[in-house]
């Protein structure tokens, strides 16, 4: 039996299964001022163990507000989840009191962040900053947290991790801290991992180094993964399905690679078409017309009509996201590109 | 998956920064000194403090009295060792109640923002106003001058200061990313403010805190030269200047060897607050 068809068989044990992670109608607002806008708009996913779904967005489209409201982060009084339901590892989110919310995080739902310069504690030795999630969770005795975290140093492969259990953030370069920061992530062995831009800040070899080793991890431990990226590269190494969103929306949902294949939304086709690619002749990069606008401007019905070449007039009218006929698991949220919908 | 080798980065380490100038090592040498004398009056003074000798009253330095003697004929040299336990005491214990509370408060306060933190910054701002030495002053007067009232009047006056510095760090540090970290860690806040805010702002406080530590013997020493201070005959510092200052001009060697004491510790003090500040701080000169 070849390895591919392993892993497909696996994937398919994994999918019978129930979800490690499932959203379904978030709607998540946010005040400006004095006004609540809703920046995230009924968006449903789930993702099983060891399969990566790819949230793909440029700035400001609410990728970055769905992983918070899913890791219960939303700043109070400024954010805040208005419908829908989210279930991590079986256990329900939304409804749970705030101390059964923490007790979730960092236990059974991990997250990395962007910036690995700033998101360790630069004053306290990085086997405390590992271990210590172990010590919080799982009631670890210190001893017992620091050769569980020695452990993890050696997963995520940093070198020589015994000498430099105690050794500070800043006596590590950028590469090695987000493999820190991954390591802290994974201590008690979190079922879903939420991916937060996880390589934007490092350069490009190490960025290589970082994924496969993510990609290797997310193998090993069975981890569910939600990558949040703008790196379309990043999207076609390593994730299995793909959604993007735009101005909160869902625009668009398929496995890895018939979104490649044929990107169907007007705002996928842009974005892949505003990528430089090594195969393509063109000199010139075809950037998406104006700008995204902000919440309080983005139109209702489909909110990527003021930029789009295809609109018609149905477009004030929100379209569903509905599934193309000829590929029920590729979802498009447009009335020109999917008009075979009710 | 071939793992990059580890590269460690030797900046230059505090220690390195801090005993560039030398000023800390004298700093701590003499403070160290002065502590050791402290802890060794008993063997190291001639005399008993308060051991009187009326015959032998307002004697200049000679080798049997090397500071003197003073209006009582007690000895200046043991009444100037012992003081300065009075003297370290104080400070030491003022400056630790003044710097936990101040700056537990402060943390507590910038952390969690809101009413709490205006109610707090409200109340800070009244204390500030006054100034060090009045405030003491009020308290001791309020309640009664001994040594337990004096360390807590001395250690209220510390406390709005290190509240206002514990609190800027505390706003400054939980905006950074890893308090968004330990967050999405589970952790709760008690944990973030005192295992990861705290160690992070803990460089200021102990700079600051050095300098009020000066302050504090300061503020003692002119409490008991105003006659506020812990009651006679205990020898202390301020206390033996104000003795010799009804007769500075027939017995100088009264006022003056207690002051020499009490410079010594301020320069001390001072010295170890400007290296720990340079140690602290990254951008010092070269």
């Amino acid at each position: 039996m070849s390895v591919a068809t392993a892993r497909s068989e696996a994937r398919a044990d994994d999918a019978a299964e129930s979800p490690a992670l499932v959203v379904e109608g978030l709607t998540t607002s946010i005040r400006i001022e004095r006004h609540w806008f809703d920046a995230v708009r009924d968006v449903s996913f789930d993702v099983h163990r060891r399969e990566t779904l790819a949230l793909v967005g440029e700035s400001g489209c609410g990728k970055s507000l769905t992983a918070l409201s899913v890791m219960g982060l939303l700043p109070a009084g400024v954010g805040r989840v208005t419908r829908g339901r989210i279930v991590v590892d079986g256990v329900e989110m939304t409804g749970a009191s705030d101390a059964q919310v923490q007790a979730m995080r960092g236990d059974r739902i991990g997250m990395v962040f962007q910036e690995p310069m700033t998101s360790l504690n630069p004053v306290l030795p990085v086997g405390y900053q590992i271990a210590e999630s172990l010590v919080e969770h799982r009631g670890m005795g210190n001893r017992e947290a620091r050769l569980r975290a020695l452990e993890l140093m050696e997963l995520v492969r940093i070198p020589a991790a015994a000498e430099r259990l105690d050794a500070y953030p800043h006596q590590f370069s950028g590469g090695m801290r987000q493999r820190v920061m991954i390591a802290i992530a994974l201590a008690c062995a979190p079922k879903v991992l939420i991916a937060d831009e996880p390589t934007t800040a490092l350069d490009v070899t190490i960025q290589a180094q970082v994924l496969a080793l993510l990609a290797d991890l997310q193998r090993r431990e069975g981890l569910a993964v939600l990558l949040i990226t703008h790196n379309l590269g990043v999207v076609a190494s390593v994730a299995d399905r793909v959604m993007v969103m735009y101005g909160g929306d869902v625009v668009e949902t398929a496995p890895v690679d018939e979104f490649f294949r044929r990107p169907t939304h007007p705002y996928s086709e842009a974005l892949l078409a505003a990528m430089p690619r090594v195969d393509r002749s063109s000199d010139s990069l075809a950037p998406i017309p104006g700008q995204v606008p902000g919440l309080p401007e983005l139109p209702s019905g489909c909110r990527f009509q003021s930029r789009c070449a295809l609109r018609v007039a149905r477009c004030a009218e929100r379209p569903p996201l509905a599934a193309l006929a000829d590929a029920p698991t590729h979802g498009v949220r447009c009335w020109v590109r999917a008009p075979e919908t009710p | 998956m071939n793992a990059p080798r580890a590269v460690v980065v030797a900046a230059p380490s505090a220690w390195q920064r801090a005993t560039r100038s030398g000023g800390l090592a004298i700093g701590l040498a003499l403070a160290l000194a002065m502590v050791l004398v402290a802890l060794a009056a008993p063997w190291l003074a001639p005399y008993d403090p308060n051991a009187q000798d009326v015959l032998l009253k307002l004697e200049p330095p000679s080798a049997a009295h090397p500071f003197g003697t003073d209006d009582f004929g007690r000895d200046v040299l043991s009444r100037v060792i012992y003081g300065s336990r009075i003297s370290l005491f104080v400070g030491a214990i003022a400056t630790l109640a003044g710097v936990l509370a101040g700056t537990l408060i402060g943390v507590v306060s910038g952390y969690f923002g809101g009413l709490v933190d205006r109610t707090i910054t409200a109340l800070t701002d009244v204390l500030l106003s006054f100034p060090q030495l009045i405030m003491g002053l009020i308290l001791v007067a309020v309640l009664g001058a001994s040594l337990t009232n004096l360390i807590l009047a001395i250690a209220i006056t510390a406390v709005p200061a290190f509240v206002r510095v514990a609190r800027a760090s505390t706003l400054a540090m939980k905006e950074r990313d890893f308090v968004d970290a330990c967050r999405s860690l589970g952790f709760g806040d008690p944990r973030i403010m005192f295992m990861h805010v705290l160690p992070n702002i803990v460089d200021e406080v102990v700079v600051m805190g050095s300098l009020w530590f000066a302050a504090a013997i300061r503020t003692e020493s002119t409490l008991a030269f105003i006659g506020l201070g812990v009651p006679p005959p205990t020898a202390t510092w301020g206390g033996i200047i104000r003795d010799g200052f009804d007769n500075l001009l027939d017995a100088p060697w009264l006022s003056i060897f207690p002051s020499i004491g009490l410079l010594a510790i301020m320069i001390a003090l001072n010295l170890i607050g400007d290296g720990l500040r340079d140690a602290t701080d990254p951008r010092t000169p070269q």
